[in-house]
């Protein structure tokens, strides 16, 4: 009795043992490559869930399924106008092949040193093949330059220094395009490369920074110097706005009197055209009454007009 | 395991019978005695089976028990995994799965808004004080479209919206969140002149946060991007005095046109007011001289008419009248006979004040 007892324990334990042996699970995220003794057997295994396999001489290898990641190593690279950056890059890939995979690199480890001996020079050719700005922009955008010019021709001008060719975007494609052969081999896909940093190098970065400062210094003296211009415009027109409605009243004045000038003499010359000689002597009598004074001396004759009686007495 | 005990037992007893026969071991004489084996094996199977067992299964089924429910909390969900494959979704509340080691559940929180900072990082002091925010040049210096270089930082808020996907395609979702918000961030930036950058914040967010939200979903991450805030941008330390100027320069361009325009704006009135005026003036010239004008004519008419009758005498008359007014006024009078001569010499006269009349 003890001893069917013993043996049934006994099978139990052996079933649960190579049941767990012979089974396994494969999780949302993972792929399975199975092996015997090294050698790659079937199709690798992509479906999750729980699976089979003959236990103890079968071995199962776990890959990643989902995306994976490689962070480049940023480095000092120079571009086709010699200046000097600080590029950091990274890219996303995945196991496709799990069995080249397996057989070629092994371990996500190891093949994350692959993309770098990969990517990484790849980087450097189409950075150092381009000028700056093909890194940087990734159109043709118009961009608002510095709020101090004003004059479009100018500005088109300026903003041409600034046109790409190829972009930003372009290249990093271009340098997905050169590595993605390359990883074929190793059962990887590359989904994309980015660019995710490019700076100047510190010593690039100082003299970027001056030429910032000179030319925001240069933006602020236009500024100044069409604030003069402008207010001196201002007086200039008041100058001559001055002039002009200081003139134009004159004008006016002067033709009003001229046509009242003109009224009068024509109304006197009317009036007084009756006698001219009357006219003279009243307006000569006039004269006198007003510019005859205490301080005149009067030398008379006796021969005057009305001092005639104080000789002879009548005639 | 009855069989163990038996061979226990005998190869102890073998033992005890070469020991004994070497003479070893037993050295001092006395020593320990063995437990009595029987007895205790007796004890302790007894006890096996009732007992151990017993507790071994409870145990196995207060765990597995207990394993079968859990609670999903209102703002996340539950992703059930059957041998590692996925198979439902359970929103919150009680929920049931098989047991653990053949259903596993992980919890994803769906509706929490999650936040990464970007290009700066906030520490807070106190919970009753402003964070500090910390700047990390590394993330945030970015060159612009026309070659100069920013301070970009920003944040990036998001939610999971689809936990499958956050949970399964994406190793590290984190990393590849802020990775990318760098590289659409700088492709943003990088497109722009450094005014745009500083000033046209809101454009540049609703930007990049499209282009973020693009990337994610090729990536398959399952995360929804809610918004991207920029924080303050600026240009490096060295550089904003002189940003600062051009500021100042313009404030100054305007102080000078608006003062030029105030100078322009007092003087010109008050042209205008002189100018009317002078016209006025001029008018009242022209009335005044045409009224007297007018005046005059009609008087010497009037005077005229009557003297037209009678020449003679009203000529006299006038002439008379008017010396009778005259001549009292004047100050020194000589009168001289017409015979006399040199007479001139005399008098201390000087040649204007003279006045003669004529005969």
């Amino acid at each position: 009795m003890k001893k069917i007892q013993g043996i049934l324990l006994f099978l139990l334990g052996a079933a649960i043992f190579i049941g767990y042996a012979s089974f396994y699970t494969i999780d949302e995220t993972e792929q399975v490559v199975v092996t015997q003794f090294g050698k790659v057997m079937g199709e690798p295994i992509i479906t999750p869930g729980i699976k089979f396999k003959v236990p103890f001489i079968q071995q199962v290898n776990y890959f990643p399924k989902n995306l994976l990641e490689w962070d480049g190593d940023p480095g000092q690279i120079p571009t086709l106008d010699k200046t000097y950056l600080w590029v950091d890059t990274f890219a996303r890939w995945k196991i496709v092949d799990p069995v080249k995979f397996f057989q070629t690199v092994g371990t996500v480890y190891s093949a994350l040193g692959r993309l770098d001996d990969i990517i990484d020079p790849a980087v450097r050719n189409y950075v150092t093949s381009y000028h700056l700005i093909e890194s940087v922009r990734k159109s043709n955008r118009n961009m608002d330059i510095f709020e101090g010019i004003v004059n479009e021709k100018e500005k088109e001008k300026i903003l041409e220094k600034y046109n790409i060719n190829k972009g930003r975007t372009a290249i990093a494609t271009l340098i997905k395009e050169q590595a993605k052969p390359k990883v074929d081999a190793f059962g990887i896909e590359l989904v994309d490369i980015k660019i995710k940093r490019i700076n100047y190098v510190d010593t690039v970065r100082e003299a970027v920074y001056s030429r910032m400062i000179a030319e925001r210094k240069q933006v602020a003296e236009k500024f100044r110097a069409e604030g003069h211009g402008e207010a001196k415009r201002i007086l200039g027109k008041k100058e001559r706005d001055l002039k002009r409605i200081r003139s134009e009243a004159y004008k006016k004045a002067q033709e009003i009197k001229g046509k009242a000038d003109a009224e009068v003499t024509k109304l006197l010359a009317k009036a007084f055209g009756r006698d001219p000689s009357f006219y003279s002597f009243m307006k000569t009598l006039e004269v006198y009454k007003e510019t005859l004074d205490k301080d005149s001396t009067m030398v008379i004759s006796t021969d005057a007009e009305f001092l005639k009686y104080l000789n002879k007495r009548g005639e | 395991m009855a069989w163990d005990w038996e061979k226990l037992r005998e190869k102890q007893e073998q033992y005890k019978k070469n020991t004994q026969g070497s003479g070893f071991g037993e050295g001092g004489g006395g020593g320990i005695t063995p437990p009595d084996f029987d007895k205790l094996k007796a004890r302790f199977n007894k006890f096996k089976i009732t007992g151990v067992l017993f507790v071994v299964l409870i145990l196995l089924a207060l765990f597995f028990g207990s394993s079968t429910f859990y609670t999903v909390a209102v703002d996340e969900v539950g992703v059930v995994q059957r041998f590692g494959k996925y198979i439902r979704m359970s929103g919150p509340g009680l929920n049931f799965k098989l047991p653990a080691g053949i259903e596993k559940v992980t919890f994803v929180k769906v509706k929490r808004v999650y936040k990464e900072e970007l290009g700066f990082k906030a520490i807070r002091t106190g919970s009753d004080s402003a964070p500090i925010s910390k700047e990390n040049l590394n993330e945030s210096l970015m060159l612009t479209g026309d070659l100069n270089v920013a301070i970009v930082p920003w944040i990036v808020q998001y939610r999971i919206k689809d936990a499958y996907k956050f949970l399964f395609k994406v190793k590290n979702v984190n990393k590849l969140l802020r990775d990318m918000a760098e590289a659409t961030m700088r492709s943003v930036v990088g497109d722009r002149g450094i005014n745009e950058v500083i000033s046209k914040r809101e454009e540049i967010a609703v930007e990049a946060r499209l282009l973020l939200q693009k990337e994610l979903d090729e990536a398959e991450a399952g995360i929804n991007v809610v918004t991207i805030e920029m924080k303050k941008t600026n240009v490096p330390d060295s550089v904003q005095p002189s940003f600062n100027e051009v500021n100042q320069a313009i404030q100054e361009k305007e102080k000078l046109i608006y003062k030029a325009k105030e100078d322009y704006n007092k003087a010109i009135p008050a042209a205008e007011g002189e100018a009317s005026r002078v016209v006025e003036v001029s008018k009242g010239y022209a009335l005044d001289k045409v009224n007297r004008a007018k005046g005059d004519a009609k008087r010497f008419v009037s005077v005229y008419n009557e003297y037209k009758k009678a020449k003679d005498v009203t000529r006299r008359r006038i002439y008379l009248e008017t010396i009778k007014e005259v001549f009292p006024k004047i100050g020194h009078k000589y009168i001289i006979d017409p015979n006399q001569k040199g007479v001139l010499p005399l008098l201390n006269l000087k040649e204007n004040d003279i006045l003669k009349i004529k005969k």
